[in-house]
């Protein structure tokens, strides 16, 4: 593979938790410079899946590999050099700095101390998370938003071929949300890395995937590019939401609805009910699509 | 002045066991009392003084020259003894540890428990022994440094400064569990294998220490507290840190016990009332208070 694209593979995943199967036959194949999303509703078998993929839990069956070398008997160090792991729940790990905390990420790299490389890098991984105002701060004085800033830059610092992120941005307000996925873009773009990614919102997963992995019920609904993947049938069936997918000159984005026609329990219905004005704020175009079932909400 | 060193080697030793046993187990409330250690090898001990004679008979009262020292087989024994139990009450925590799924809470629950088994076993003990077992029973608990000599520094100090080395190695480690077991797996640490052998290393060097001192609490629980408000979480730092302050620790304690009053006192007690103070001192201090 000298020269080539690293391949993470997952073939045949089966996970549990007792007699709980929570992951049915997972196929999953990333290869450097993409960024492949893993979607689903909660207690699909997302988190799961993510730490299978680093090599956290061993799978029942099924092997988990990079370039055909299996990640459970790898070394571990080897491992740690390939694979940075982002959380979903977060520690704060107390009373450290966060120049500490992402220096944390050098681990695999050194025995005794850090060199003036693995400084650098560290600093590199700060600056991108935009935490260079907060070096000295203990990391249980920041807010849930700069944490998870924190958390991630210490998977920078780890500088491996694949990034496997866990919801890295449900702490994250829109702006940073965009940022964030613009710059891991950037990041397997530029170093020939990959980013797997456990995503709840379909708009990010829309826009910024190269590849999109739906699950349902510990098994895969569908995989494939995010205009394959991302549909109202999907939603429907894997969400249980209604929405419709609308193109717009500047791409595609999910408009969602909110249990289209079904009484709630306050006795109103809720319809689709507002033309879809999709006009942009930088080119003046006017509303390219509207809603043909347009229906005001109704008691 | 063996005195004064064999205070600075224990409290050090003491301090930067109970800093690594926090870190492992990610829970502040862990010491070497906490997870029984210190009760087990006072059962040890408490076996040897109340039982010795009956179970080593002439042995007992054989003596051994080591270095121009002689050693009396009863303090031998006792010591012996007080080593290899507090050895035992770790082998059912570090059995529980050996699956990195088990949750620290149930690690520290264990060594609670099993410091209440072997504190039924010493209260039998002291029950059934005779007024001058019930004294050296009381007086291991409390922990002295009256046994300092150059000779028992010198076999002391040796096993001490090798763990203490490994733990400083193992400190780099230790940091990444503080992101949880999850990240600290991904960032190449083998948590079953820290936890097991820190927690070992930990108690070979504790239980060195105890069966010279008796049960000498408080610094293994409250140096590391105390050296955390002031330089923070790296273990990496934390581990010295605390060593020296354990060692200060226990110096003036040792100190005072032995200027302060008509007869020399054991050290344990007036520790308690000197380090206890202190920390009161510093959470109620709004400066101290303010440090997260």
């Amino acid at each position: 593979m000298e020269g080539g694209p690293v391949i993470l593979r997952a073939e045949g995943i089966v996970q549990g938790y007792g007699d709980k199967i929570v992951l049915d036959g997972i196929d999953l194949e990333a290869e450097s410079g993409q960024l492949v999303t893993v979607l689903g509703p909660n207690g699909c078998g997302k988190s799961t899946l993510i730490k299978t993929l680093c090599g956290i839990y061993s799978p029942r069956a099924g092997t988990v590999t990079i370039d055909g070398e299996d990640v459970i008997t790898m070394e571990r160090k080897a491992r740690s050099r390939l694979i940075s792991y982002v959380p979903q729940d977060y520690t704060s790990g107390g009373h450290s700095s966060v120049y500490d905390t992402v220096l944390m990420g050098r681990r695999p790299y050194i025995e005794w101390t850090y060199s003036q490389e693995d400084v650098a890098i560290c600093a590199d991984a700060i600056l991108k998370m935009k935490m260079e105002n907060y070096v000295d701060s203990f990391i249980n004085q920041l807010s849930g938003g700069q944490l998870q800033r924190v958390v991630i830059a210490r998977s920078l610092a780890q500088d491996p071929d694949f990034y496997i992120f866990d919801e890295p941005t449900s702490a994250f307000d829109m702006r940073n949300q965009l940022d964030l996925m613009r710059i891991m873009k950037a990041i397997i773009r530029d170093k020939g890395a990959s980013l797997v990614v456990a995503l709840h919102d379909i708009n990010l997963a829309m826009r910024y995937s190269d590849k999109v992995l739906a699950m349902k019920d510990g098994k895969i609904y569908a995989s494939g590019p995010p205009e394959e993947v991302i549909t109202p049938t999907m939603l429907k069936e894997v969400y249980n939401v209604s929405a419709d997918v609308v193109e717009t000159v500047h791409g595609r984005y999910v408009h969602i609805y909110d249990n289209d026609g079904e009484e709630m329990a306050d006795g109103y219905r809720f319809y689709r009910s507002s033309p879809i004005q999709v006009a942009c704020s930088t080119c003046t175009s006017s509303p390219i699509q509207t809603c043909p079932r347009d229906a005001p909400m109704q008691r | 002045m063996p005195r004064v060193f064999m205070a600075v080697v224990v409290g050090a030793a003491l301090a930067a066991a109970g800093c690594v046993m926090q870190g492992i187990l990610r829970n502040p409330l862990v010491s070497p009392f906490t997870l029984g250690v210190s009760t087990a090898a006072a059962f040890g001990a408490g076996i040897a003084i109340v039982m010795g004679p009956a179970l080593f008979g002439g042995l007992y009262s054989f003596h051994v020259d080591f270095i121009g020292q002689t050693f009396s087989g009863s303090a031998l024994v006792t010591m012996l003894f007080a080593f290899l139990f507090g050895m035992l009450s770790i082998a059912l925590v570090i059995i529980l540890a050996r699956d990195e799924r088990v949750s620290k809470a149930t690690l520290v629950l264990s060594g609670v428990v099993v410091s209440y088994l072997f504190q039924a076993g010493l209260s039998f003990l002291k029950y059934i022994s005779d007024d001058g077992s019930l004294r050296d029973i009381t007086l291991w608990t409390m922990g002295n440094l009256w046994s300092a000599t150059w000779v028992n520094l010198f076999i002391m100090i040796i096993p001490v400064i090798i763990c203490l080395i490994y733990l400083e190695k193992i400190s780099i480690d230790i940091n990444t569990l503080s992101a949880g077991t999850s990240v600290a797996n991904n960032l190449g640490t083998n948590v079953a294998k820290l936890r097991m052998h820190g927690l070992l290393v930990c108690t070979v060097v504790v239980c060195v220490c105890l069966s010279f001192t008796g049960a000498i609490g408080f610094i293994g629980l409250m140096a590391p507290h105390i050296c955390r408000r002031l330089i923070g979480n790296d273990n990496r730092y934390l581990l010295p840190a605390s060593a020296l302050m354990g060692g200060l620790i226990l110096l003036i304690s040792d100190t005072v016990a032995r200027n302060a009053f008509s007869s020399d006192v054991p050290v344990g007690i007036l520790i308690y009332l000197i380090g206890g103070g202190f920390f009161i001192w510093m959470v109620v201090n709004k400066r101290w208070r303010e440090v997260p």
